[in-house]
């Protein structure tokens, strides 16, 4: 299904250990690279890069396919992020299934209906249109402090 | 934790001051640190990368003016804010995020006077034109966009006329045009009217006012809807890549925050006109009682409006509220809850009449400022604009005979006394001149 809330995307990331990027980039302008490196230092999430034309990007050794993360590390990553073309979404959708994958998030402007409906129809979890890095930052206090409006509220002591 | 929507007067207590995670002090600590540590020469590298989130230096951000930013964007309704040290540098930080030497905006005339001069004459030397129309004027409007135009700009309620902006039909002609409309909402305040739930791209205030609400500090504010599309090709500073940040392209990385991520970690970083952490915490205090406040702040401008419109010495009361008010069916639709506290009213007997009136007020304050608590008056012609003539004045829409007031917070029948006495004093004036 479709996770619409913070709520949800909260609870996506809370159970959550693993992320393979499909598309990460080691070209530190592009945007890949930002979620890539903010994911790695900030160490939560095990970040891969899913990437046939890279062999590493600092230091994290980089899978040329799904297939071959699962079949390395003996399971799909638990989310795989998809920074591609969105013509390309499709087929990252049918890969992502065809190894077990549970959830999918579609970054920025990654919108496909076809790959939606894929996954959706997959029984997998779907985020479309959102920033990983951004919603990680939102659940970790990162976003309050750039003046964000996180649209959290609480009188309980946030503990990240 | 199941979703729920918070109304205006929990969020303006709650939002972005949840309790120190840190010591877990309830109240919002007063970081007054210029700087912040590293954890580790790889994390600053990520933090000045803008990779990771966090602390650098107080110009950028600090987390007591992160909460008044957060607390003002939720009460807002937009996506993030950028807290400045005043209004203007809101503005000009908001502007120069757009636009750049050879760039176009247009303005709606009856801004404030700070704003026009910052416009036509700093911004205008920096290289960047701006064309006034008319607000009502959506024709004039449309006729003097350009390919080059950056924006739209406008006063929720100008000022001091009171004219009252129509957001819905000025943001669907910006954006037909592919420009964002800018909407200074510092008379209205949240409370009175949010512009982005009407088509407002950016909001800027002069915090101030009515949002520190006494007179105590200054302070601005820059709130993005995170709505627009940045990335659309209209906005080069916002999609292609920055010389001021490596060849960092802010739509493609930041998405939908492009526009308050350039405005902080760029231009902020670089105009260097950022706000106190004192008068954040201070603004925030302000922030928590703005709903309490305003109703008695329009309360009593109503009061007094209605008191004026009924005397003789009193040409005219350019108050949106009033039945007579060309302003009135726009104020209805874009301020229910009331059209703020402060505007203007001409005194038969002009110059002198204003002059004989200001000076037998005891209560009301005599200063160039607004959205005190405390009441205040200000006549144009003897103060800001006396070196003009009244012909020059008439020209720039503010007669020789118009005071503005900001109605505050004290016994409504108090403040009416005293005006009485003014009005008592402008009337033996005008008998004299006449």
């Amino acid at each position: 299904m479709i996770l619409t809330t913070p709520a949800e995307r909260r609870a996506l990331l809370d159970r959550s250990r693993t992320v393979g990027m499909v598309g990460a980039s080691a070209n530190h302008s592009r945007p890949s690279y930002f979620v890539f490196s903010y994911l790695r230092t900030k160490g939560k999430l095990d970040v891969s890069p899913i990437n046939p034309a890279i062999a590493e990007i600092d230091g994290v050794h980089a899978y040329p396919s799904l297939a071959a993360y699962r079949e390395d590390r003996g399971a799909p990553p638990d989310i795989v992020d998809v920074f591609r073309k969105p013509d390309d979404a499709p087929q990252v959708v049918r890969e992502a299934i065809a190894v077990g994958a549970k959830a999918v998030w579609f970054q920025y402007g990654v919108i496909n209906d076809e790959a939606i409906r894929l996954a959706v129809e997959a029984g997998l979890d779907v985020v479309v249109d959102r920033c990983i890095k951004v919603e990680s930052a939102r659940f970790d206090g990162g976003l309050a402090l750039g003046g964000m409006n996180t649209g959290l509220l609480t009188a309980r002591r946030r503990i990240h | 934790m199941e979703e729920r929507t918070f109304g205006f007067r929990t969020r303006a207590l709650h939002a972005g001051t949840p309790p120190d995670g840190e010591t877990g002090a309830r109240a919002l600590p007063i970081y007054l640190s210029t700087s912040f540590v590293f954890d580790s020469t790889e994390h600053a590298a990520e933090l000045f990368a803008l990779r990771t989130y966090g602390n650098i230096y107080t110009r950028i951000g600090n987390p007591t003016v992160a909460a008044f930013e957060e607390k003002l964007a939720s009460l807002e309704g937009g996506l993030g804010a950028v807290a400045t040290a005043s209004g203007l540098s809101a503005q000009l930080i908001t502007i120069l995020s757009l636009a750049q030497a050879g760039d176009h905006l247009v303005a709606t005339v009856n801004l404030y006077g700070g704003t026009v001069t910052q416009l036509s004459v700093t911004l205008k030397r920096m290289g960047i034109e701006t064309t006034f129309v008319p607000g009502g004027d959506h024709h004039a409007l449309r006729g003097v966009l350009r390919e080059n135009t950056r924006a739209v700009f406008t006063e929720t309620i100008g000022n001091p006329n009171g004219q009252v902006a129509d957001i819905v039909a000025l943001a669907e002609i910006a954006h037909g045009a592919g420009v964002p409309l800018i909407v200074d909402n510092t008379f209205a305040t949240p409370y009175l009217c949010r512009p982005i739930e009407h088509g407002a791209d950016v909001v800027v205030h002069s915090a101030t006012k009515f949002i520190g609400g006494h007179g105590t500090v200054l302070g601005g504010a820059i709130v993005e809807s995170g709505k627009f599309p940045w990335g659309a090709g209209r906005h080069p500073l916002l999609s292609t890549p920055s010389p001021g940040y490596h060849g960092l392209n802010f739509s493609e990385t930041f998405g939908e925050y492009a526009f308050v991520q350039r405005a902080r970690a760029e231009v902020l970083r670089d105009v260097g006109a950022a706000m106190s952490p004192m008068n954040a915490w201070l603004m925030v205090q302000g922030l928590e009682t703005l709903a309490l406040r305003m109703p008695q702040h329009v309360a009593n401008a109503r009061a007094v409006a209605e008191f004026l419109r009924g005397r003789e010495e009193v040409s005219y009361v350019w108050y949106a509220d009033l039945p007579e008010s060309p302003d009135r069916a726009l104020a209805q639709r874009y301020l229910p809850l009331g059209a703020g506290a402060v505007f203007a009213f001409g005194l038969r007997g002009g110059r002198e009449a204003g002059r004989a009136f200001i000076e037998a007020l005891e209560l009301w304050s005599h200063l160039a400022n607004v959205g005190d608590a405390k009441s205040l008056v200000i006549h144009p012609a003897t103060t800001t604009h006396q070196q003009l003539s009244d012909e020059e004045l008439r020209a720039g829409g503010i007669g020789p005979e118009m005071v503005r007031l900001s109605v505050g917070l004290e016994d409504v029948g108090d403040l009416l006394w005293d005006l009485e006495r003014g009005l008592g004093a402008a009337r033996k004036a005008a008998a004299v001149s006449a």
